[in-house]
């Protein structure tokens, strides 16, 4: 579904990814873990098309398509999500309309007929109520005045509309509290099927008891340093990244696992 | 004398005896001086600091003329659609008393029109009518000319549920009319006064309008101006407040229309515990200007004052503003925020934000911020990436920098009409209809 091979980009003119590669399946759930800095949130801009960043080197294949020649909206329309850490507030706009111009943007790309305000409404409802958020939030600005586990809801909610090919998730777990994360798991576990992806970006192993991954990938200094099982989490959650430094001057060890780039 | 003057005189000359209070011994003479101060000052120049901005020459070089009166019926019946309130309809400055509604008022409330309240009420309007040195000499034209306004007053401890609604049409294209509206509200009176701007499509008139208020103690008065005129229009108002103790006054400027407009807008705190909050919202499109002076004068301690003023300036609009928060001598405790933030959605737009703070008291909290700066690029990532258009991304958080202006209108049938307002004219505002 999704091919990397040997990523470069930088950020005003600092090169931060620096030759990662990365393959995902068809329903894989990957998890990226690495240290401050390392490029986590990089990848996930890059991914998604944010132009701060320019990708100076490789490819990026997203279902056979050249992913890195579509701007933003034309990869959210075949089927790319972020779910943002820190997602904007839009004062004035209801969250009706926004999920209804999203979703009917890209159903209209699916080739699917457009959701008219009462069917749109009718699903949200169905959805809000799996993710445990009141009706008025669909009647409220975009964002505006959430806590932060309400944002993140949001997000989920979003994400369960929108039906994404590939999600991914950036430092979702940032700021909640347990009981938060699990209702953000949950709804992400929800939404495992064998034809979607997903690549949670987190910085603790700790999301990831809610959300098992099939593989774990360290990212270090712009590339893939380590991949495993889900086992690597709990390896790194023990042995914290300083290993990282140690490992500097050796040659990096060969990426494993099904889903990292042969 | 400038030839630019004469016809003002002229028309002083032909209107002043039958302009309504002229009967008024006292009304007469002060028209008359008003006239004199506007015939040897003229209009303000950029020479003038609080005008270095904005520029009335191609104003001062119109000729303004009486007639070619269209119907405005059918526009004011418009915007009067499932609203409430007490409506006073001037058109061309003059009272329709067929077009106004006032309806059935509560106890100690007074609204009617100036021109027929000179009888019963002449002393009170006398106290708040205005003096003539105050302002420019704009504002002494409006003095010299105004017959006619709205005329509100609320008795101590009245309170006005519905909103009361000013709404001033030009219908004449190219003719110059003046208002003066005044607001009197006695202690602990609460009303909410809207005076909304129209006029015919294309009029290229010239309106001056002045607005009063004198708050007493423990009043609530909140006002709205909604400037919605042609876009060919000249618009020039004066808002001037006088607060007693513990009053809240709110001033909410939405200027939308005219091809210029400016509007001065002015509070006192003459007693200690008043509270203010200044709004402001102005589109420029096209080669419209808008500009904004606000003053919140705490003259006296443990006032507080919060001001908040955003710019939206497409094409080669020109958006100015100027906030000055002036703080005497002695106003301890004074506590002052004011914030303008300006969104510039093309190249060739321009906007001046000054923010100017003059203090001299000790014990004082004041705080002031400005922005300058196109739409935020974090917000269109945002959008884009939920598989938005970029234009349609752009035109959303448009509408969203205006809206939280707007969320701070607290009747709530008030800000769904500017809301209406702002999307029938910000760019792609319309889709934004279902969006509400």
């Amino acid at each position: 579904m999704l091919k990397i091979r040997n990523l470069h980009a930088t950020v005003e003119g600092k090169e931060i990814l620096r030759g990662l590669d990365l393959d995902i399946n068809p329903g894989e759930i990957h998890a990226i873990m690495g240290p401050n800095g390392a490029g986590k949130s990089t990848l996930s801009q890059v991914l998604t098309g944010r132009s701060d960043y320019t990708v100076t080197a490789g490819t990026v294949e997203f279902d056979g398509q050249d992913l890195l020649a579509l701007p933003v909206e034309e990869r959210a329309r075949a089927g790319i999500f972020l779910a943002f850490q820190y997602p904007i507030e839009v004062p004035g706009v209801s969250n009706a309309y926004f999920m209804r111009a999203s979703l009917n943007a890209i159903r209209r790309k699916r080739g699917e007929p457009v959701l008219d305000a009462m069917d749109f409404v009718k699903l949200a409802k169905e959805e809000m109520k799996r993710v445990g958020m009141k009706d008025e939030f669909l009647y409220r600005s975009v964002n505006e005045g959430f806590s932060g586990g309400e944002k993140k809801r949001n997000e989920v909610l979003q994400m369960s509309l929108l039906q994404p090919r590939l999600a991914i998730l950036d430092e979702t777990d940032s700021g909640l509290d347990i009981d938060a994360m699990k209702v953000v798991a949950d709804g992400v576990n929800r939404l495992r099927s064998p034809d979607r992806s997903m690549i949670v970006i987190t910085h603790y192993q700790r999301l990831l008891e809610y959300i098992v991954p099939d593989f774990v990938h360290v990212l270090a200094r712009g590339k893939i340093v380590r991949s495993g099982g889900k086992e690597l989490a709990l390896e790194l959650e023990a042995k914290g990244y300083g290993w990282l430094d140690e490992a500097k001057t050796a040659a990096p060890r060969r990426a494993m696992g099904r889903g990292a780039a042969a | 004398m400038s030839t630019e003057l004469q016809p003002w005189a002229d028309a002083f000359g032909q209107r002043s005896g039958g302009l309504p209070g002229a009967r008024l011994p006292w009304l007469a003479a002060l028209r008359r001086q008003a006239l004199d101060r506007f015939m040897t000052e003229g209009w303000p120049t950029p020479r003038i600091e609080a005008w270095r901005h904005t520029s009335l020459s191609p104003l001062a070089a119109q000729g303004f003329e009486d007639g070619g009166r269209q119907s405005v019926a059918e526009q004011v019946t418009e915007l009067k659609a499932g609203e409430t309130g007490h409506w006073l309809v001037f058109v061309d400055g003059a009272y329709d008393a067929e077009l106004s509604d006032v309806g059935s008022l509560p106890a100690g409330v007074t609204v009617a029109a100036l021109s027929a309240s000179w009888t019963q009420d002449a002393e009170a309007i006398e106290a708040v009518y205005g003096r003539v040195e105050q302002g420019y000499g704009t504002s002494a034209l409006n003095l010299a000319l105004a017959g006619d306004g709205a005329w509100i007053r609320l008795d101590r401890a009245a309170v006005a549920e519905q909103p009361i609604r000013i709404v001033c049409v030009a219908a004449s294209p190219k003719a110059a009319h003046f208002l003066r509206h005044l607001i009197v509200a006695e202690a602990g009176a609460q009303a909410t006064v809207v005076e909304h701007y129209i006029g015919v499509p294309g009029a290229a008139n010239f309106c001056h309008a002045t607005t009063r208020v004198q708050l007493g103690r423990d009043a609530r008065v909140t006002h709205l101006k909604l400037q919605q005129e042609s876009e060919q229009a000249w618009h020039l108002g004066e808002i001037e407040a006088t607060q007693g103790h513990g009053s809240y006054f709110g001033s909410h400027s939405m200027s939308l229309g005219a091809r210029l407009a400016r509007n001065d807008i002015i509070t006192h705190f003459a007693d200690e515990r008043c509270e203010t909050m200044f709004n402001g919202l102005y589109y420029v499109n096209q080669r419209r200007h808008v500009d904004h002076h606000t003053l919140i004068a705490h003259e006296k301690p443990n006032c507080v004052s919060h001001e908040n003023y955003r710019g939206i300036m497409a094409d080669t609009g020109h958006g100015v503003f100027c906030g000055k928060i002036l703080v005497a001598e002695g106003a301890d405790g004074t506590d002052a925020i004011q914030r303008t933030d300006s969104l510039l959605l093309s190249r060739l737009a321009k906007s001046d934000a000054r923010p100017e703070l003059e203090i001299y008291a000790e014990d004082v909290k004041c705080a002031h911020g400005a922005t300058v700066g196109q739409i935020d690029a974090d917000s269109l990532f945002y959008l884009r990436a939920r598989g938005l258009d970029e234009a349609h991304a752009r035109d959303i958080l448009t509408y969203a920098f205006a809206a939280s202006s707007v969320a701070r209108i607290e009747l709530p049938e008030v800000r769904h009409h500017v809301e209406r307002a702002l999307r029938g004219l910000l760019p792609g505002g319309s889709f934004m209809e279902e969006a509400a």
